[in-house]
């Protein structure tokens, strides 16, 4: 039930209060009764729940974050690249 | 152009690559844990995520998993249900509630079977749709039955505001909200009546994404503050799960007990302000709420504010609505299992009287409730 999907906002109706946005392709309209005023505009990335926008999602944030579990991969993958070459230079077949 | 598609928010965080670089370091640094770390995540959400990706077979044997209270619909108490049913079946009401309500079974039934009788049950997708159906149907009286943590708090309020705001007459609730914080001081701090003590094995808490989206995580400063229990707010990917996990083992192994948010981009201290004036605006704290499992929480629910009793199917129904305790199944061990003191095949009826199809406790009836985790994933766990 709380597991509410990201979505972006595709389009505003000041009359109506609502926001129409994009869940993965889907679009559909959600309501801004919990958003302050003007802070939702088109192109904001925001979770939905039951209707409702319940908040905006922090774009540079989840940047940092993606940028982050990269480096965690690429330092992941040096040390296993290391590990193999240490590997090699051990080698017990090789007599040493 | 903004650097950010919708598409890494979902598979960013679901990326299997990712999972096993976390699952590398968490094993890494589990090694220098003093002693086993159980970490109890509070939401069923998690519960969820953490089987659905496998997690716990990703994990060293010194991190376990106590799956916690689960959902707002599992420890509906019968009491309530029984209200909703009640309601259903008079003649000129209509009664809405979400989708997630429809199996949980009350002492007469689920409100599945109820409308198999006959009850104009309706479920919707949002709150909001109960303002068509009372367009549709001015002359019955439309009841929402309101449910959900913290996270659905705020949009029942908003349905409410916009009742009493458009003077709409046939729309009344059932209000059935319940809060976090203090589910958590229960499960750490008071007495279990079946093993009569405060004992319980949570080490560590995974803090709701969704309901801390709301809230801000400043709810849970208490909890590495007074209880010695360090709160890391997680989001529901699993990628989310991870890193919050690597993040609490790096807390014991540096002596640390913090407040952490992993959810940074959707979780702030202090959370949807609007969302919690709102709150305060039409809901008081009910003094007591009884969850199905854990029996009476101070605290822990809220009511709506007596200056709207008009709206207040409890206060308007209070003749036909029954007041009466239903007791727990006297072999059910949920609180236990909450607690963290015992595994779901430890309790008696386990598999036998009690199966998802037949819940007899609270862990067994949504498949994020532990009981029911364990029936389907058997020793995976
Ligand atoms: S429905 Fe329940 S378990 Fe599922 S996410 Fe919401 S609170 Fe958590
Ligand atoms: S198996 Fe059923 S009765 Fe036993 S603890 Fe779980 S929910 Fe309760």
């Amino acid at each position: 039930m709380c597991l509410s999907i990201p979505s972006k906002v595709v389009k505003i109706d000041k009359e109506r209060n609502v926001a129409v946005v994009d869940t993965m392709g889907i679009t559909r309209e959600a309501g801004l009764e919990l958003m302050e005023e003007d802070d939702v505009q088109i192109g904001d990335y925001v979770l939905l729940h039951i209707g409702f926008i319940m908040n905006k999602i922090d774009e540079e944030d989840a940047l940092e974050s993606l940028r982050v579990y990269n480096e965690i991969l690429e330092k992941l993958d040096e040390e296993e690249r290391r590990s193999l070459v240490e590997e090699d230079d051990n080698c017990p077949n090789r007599g040493a | 152009m903004s650097q950010l598609q919708l598409k890494d928010l979902y598979d960013g965080f679901r990326n299997p690559e990712v999972i096993e670089g976390f699952a590398k370091l968490i094993n890494e640094e589990a090694k220098k844990l003093p002693k086993p770390v159980n970490i109890m995540e509070v939401c069923g959400g998690h519960t969820h995520s953490i089987m659905k990706f496998g997690l716990p077979q990703l994990l060293p044997k010194n991190i376990n998993f106590i799956h916690g209270p689960g959902c707002p619909v599992c420890i509906m108490p019968k009491e309530r249900i029984d209200h909703a049913y009640i309601l259903a079946e008079l003649d000129d009401t209509i009664l809405v509630t979400l989708g997630d309500m429809i199996k949980v079974p009350g002492s007469h039934g689920s409100l599945q079977d109820a409308r198999a009788k006959g009850a104009d049950v309706r479920f919707v997708y949002s709150p909001l749709d109960t303002l068509k159906i009372a367009q549709e149907n001015p002359d019955k009286k439309i009841i929402f039955f309101a449910i959900g943590f913290e996270t659905t708090t705020p949009m029942t309020t908003s349905l409410i505001d916009i009742v009493i705001k458009k003077e709409i007459k046939n729309i009344f609730f059932h209000i059935n909200h319940v809060t976090v914080p203090e589910v958590m001081v229960e499960l750490i701090d008071s007495r279990d009546e079946h093993v009569d003590s405060y004992n319980n094995r949570i080490d560590a808490f995974l803090g709701p994404s969704h309901v801390s989206v709301i809230t801000g995580s400043k709810i849970y400063e208490k909890f590495p503050k007074k209880y010695n229990r360090p709160v890391v707010v997680a989001g529901f990917e699993p990628v989310d799960v991870m890193e919050a996990i690597l993040m609490i083992v790096r807390q014991f192994n540096e002596g640390r007990c913090e407040l952490e948010v992993e959810y940074k981009r959707l979780v702030s201290y202090d959370g949807n302000k609007k969302a919690q004036a709102l709150i305060e605006k039409y809901f008081e704290k009910a003094s007591l709420f009884k969850w199905r499992g854990l029996g009476n929480i101070p605290d822990s629910g809220y009511r709506l504010k007596d200056e709207y009793a008009y709206l207040d199917a409890e206060h308007i129904y209070a003749d036909i609505l029954p007041k009466e305790e239903i007791e727990d199944h006297k072999l059910c061990i949920c609180g236990d299992i909450l607690r963290g003191m015992a595994k779901p095949n430890e309790c008696t009826i386990f598999g036998t009287a009690c199966k998802p199809q037949t819940p007899l406790g609270s862990c067994m009836v949504s498949s994020e409730g532990a009981c029911a985790a364990y029936y389907k994933y058997g020793n995976l766990l």
